[in-house]
């Protein structure tokens, strides 16, 4: 919720006037003679720029112990796949554990998928890996309303690269707890 | 298909990263045009002239001619000894002058003929400042162009795009030349699916900096925006109804991911279609009465079709295994689309009538493909050299055009209506 918007340039304003481009429009069969009719205003519309604020840190303590299975957070997927593999099964169990003996917890779970394709469907494939990591922690136990499953599609690879390897990095869920995002 | 008749390379002074545009192809008959440069333009740089040729060029419809220095240069108020002018080989000439005012204001006159038919077709006179001479010639070839065309120009249109530098998204409005290019958003979050209400006024989009989809609405002119789907879940793919009071958006709220129709300040929820795939990109068509969408339930994703008040989807695409982001053209006889053909994706164009497909690019990762208000071109992200480049083809495939950008990865372009 750090929506704080401030201008970027005030003075773009300044270039260009209000709405409304009025386009005389001479009749095909009348062609103008000697002067064009009476001058024009020539308008343009101006773009305000406005920009979210920058997100600050914002450190959370718990869950972050490296020896600890909890502070594992990712869960990798097949290409084309939404299941959860067998491998993923104790980190999920562990953080639906951990959902349920801490009631007030919150997660967000943020689903990715890799970059080829149209940016929206990747948002749905995305949506449909954290829906699956969701469903999976709500049969273990936790609480519906304590998860939120997003996708962010293409948008936040974790790996740049062109590659098989690279796409498999980037077709994850992310699961995120309360002030960690 | 793309012989190379023409080559520009257009420089623009502007405060933000520049859009240049490319030619690479262009048709194969095209009006060829004496363009004298307007008297007295030279207080008006680069020239209107020069600013109106490029416009007609890039249309791939016209070719400027080159002209001799011409003493006393003819202006819209010389009569025109047409037999010359056809001995130049010129089809039509545009004519004018620019004038300072006292005030320190300009007035622009120009004429454009007819000289096959020998007759002049018309022209206007246009008061301006400094700064708004390339609004003006906009104004100038959308008039030539539509006298000599009949349809439309789109000269005087904007384009907004994502450009992504380093970590930092901007949402730019642009001319539809890349010109003028204005930051309307700077984010560190991504942007995405900007889309122009049919007044021209308002983008809306879907914007990740609250670490999920959000869709917004944005006044490109105060620079006021609201939300206007932020429900639990994902919030994407907006598309406006043809009257810009409502917008079908994609919502993740009841899981998976599906479409429902919201009203522009955010009310009025409602689901449209129910189904276990993902439905997503949807459109509507320009009479309003049917959405085009995405859609996996038949195991692959492909346009579907369906009444806008709800109802059974109907099948669009047939040909391969991927096809995503539909866009119906003004006139709504033809779907352009992303398609997957191997491992390319280009866009491809449906003639909804006779079922015949085009593909119409030769670049291979497109995406997001627009329309210009006239249905003549369509707008297009692709990637070239590791870089996200605009690009453009017109909708007989044989215009080519390449606007890039300086720095950063341009992306998500959207075209948007006429203004009137």
């Amino acid at each position: 919720m750090r929506a704080m918007f401030y201008v970027l340039s005030a003075a773009s304003l300044l270039v260009l006037a209000s709405c409304a481009t009025e386009e005389q429009k001479p009749a095909a069969t009348a062609p103008v003679e000697g002067k064009p009719g009476a001058p024009q205003e020539v308008q343009t519309q101006p773009v305000k720029p406005v920009t979210p604020g920058k997100p600050g840190a914002s450190p959370f303590a718990a869950l972050k112990d490296p020896s600890n299975i909890l502070s594992k957070r990712s869960v990798y997927f097949e290409f084309d796949k939404f299941d959860v593999k067998p491998e993923f099964r104790p980190l999920v169990e562990a953080h639906a554990k951990f959902l349920r003996e801490n009631p007030s917890a919150k997660m967000l779970i943020q689903g990715n998928a890799d970059e080829r394709g149209s940016r929206e469907y990747n948002v749905g494939l995305g949506q449909r890996r954290s829906d699956a990591v969701k469903k999976m922690l709500t049969l273990l136990g936790a609480r519906e309303d304590q998860i939120e499953a997003v996708s962010l599609g293409e948008e936040k690879p974790s790996c740049a690269e062109h590659t098989e390897d690279c796409w498999a990095k980037n077709r994850r869920d992310d699961m995120l707890y309360s002030g960690e995002y | 298909m793309t012989r190379l008749l023409a080559f520009l390379l257009f420089w623009i002074p502007a405060a933000h990263a520049q859009l240049t545009i490319e030619i690479t192809g262009a048709g194969a008959q095209r009006i060829p045009i004496a363009i004298v440069p307007f008297a007295g333009e030279a207080a008006l740089p680069p020239g209107i002239g020069t600013i109106v040729r490029a416009d007609l060029e890039r249309s791939g419809l016209f070719r400027g001619l080159e002209l001799p220095p011409l003493v006393p240069e003819p202006t819209e108020a010389t009569s025109i000894n047409y037999s010359e002018w056809r001995s130049r080989l010129a089809d039509a000439l545009l004519v004018g002058s620019v004038q300072q005012r006292p005030d320190g204001r300009f007035e622009v006159r120009f004429r454009v003929h007819d000289v096959v038919k020998q007759q002049p077709l018309g022209g206007i006179a246009y008061t301006l400042n400094k700064d708004q001479a390339r609004a003006t010639a906009h104004r100038i070839s959308d008039f030539v162009y539509e006298k000599l065309t009949g349809e439309k120009g789109v000269f005087s249109t904007r384009i907004a795009y994502v450009v992504k530098r380093g970590n930092r998204y901007e949402l730019q409005i642009a001319d539809y030349d890349g010109a003028n290019a204005e930051t309307a958003l700077a984010s560190f979050e991504p942007i995405i699916s900007p889309v122009w209400s049919p007044d021209g006024k308002r983008v809306a989009y879907v914007s990740f900096e609250n670490k999920k989809p959000v869709v917004y609405i944005h006044s490109l002119a105060d620079g006021r925006r609201h939300v206007v789907a932020n429900f639990k879940g994902s919030n994407s793919a907006p598309a406006w109804t043809p009257d810009g009071n409502r917008l079908a958006v994609v919502l993740s709220r009841e899981g998976g991911s599906q479409l429902f129709m919201i009203n522009a300040d955010g009310s009025g929820v409602r689901r449209l279609a129910s189904s276990t795939a993902i439905d997503t990109e949807p459109r509507f068509s320009p009479d309003g009465q049917s959405i085009y969408f995405t859609s996996d339930r038949g195991g692959t994703p492909q346009i579907y079709r369906m009444p806008a008040s709800g109802g059974e989807p109907q099948r669009v695409t047939f040909e391969g295994s991927y096809n995503v982001s539909p866009r119906i053209s003004p006139d709504g006889k033809t779907l352009a689309y992303i398609t997957r053909n191997d491992a390319k994706f280009q866009v491809a164009l449906l003639d909804l009538s006779t079922r015949q497909v085009q593909i119409l690019t030769d670049s291979d990762r497109d995406e997001s493909p627009s329309f210009s208000p006239n249905g003549r071109m369509i707008l297009l992200a692709t990637v070239i050299g590791e870089r996200g480049v605009l690009s453009a083809v017109s909708a007989d495939g044989r215009v080519k055009q390449r606007l890039s950008t300086a720095a950063g990865d341009v992306r998500e372009p959207a075209w948007g209506p006429f203004i009137e």
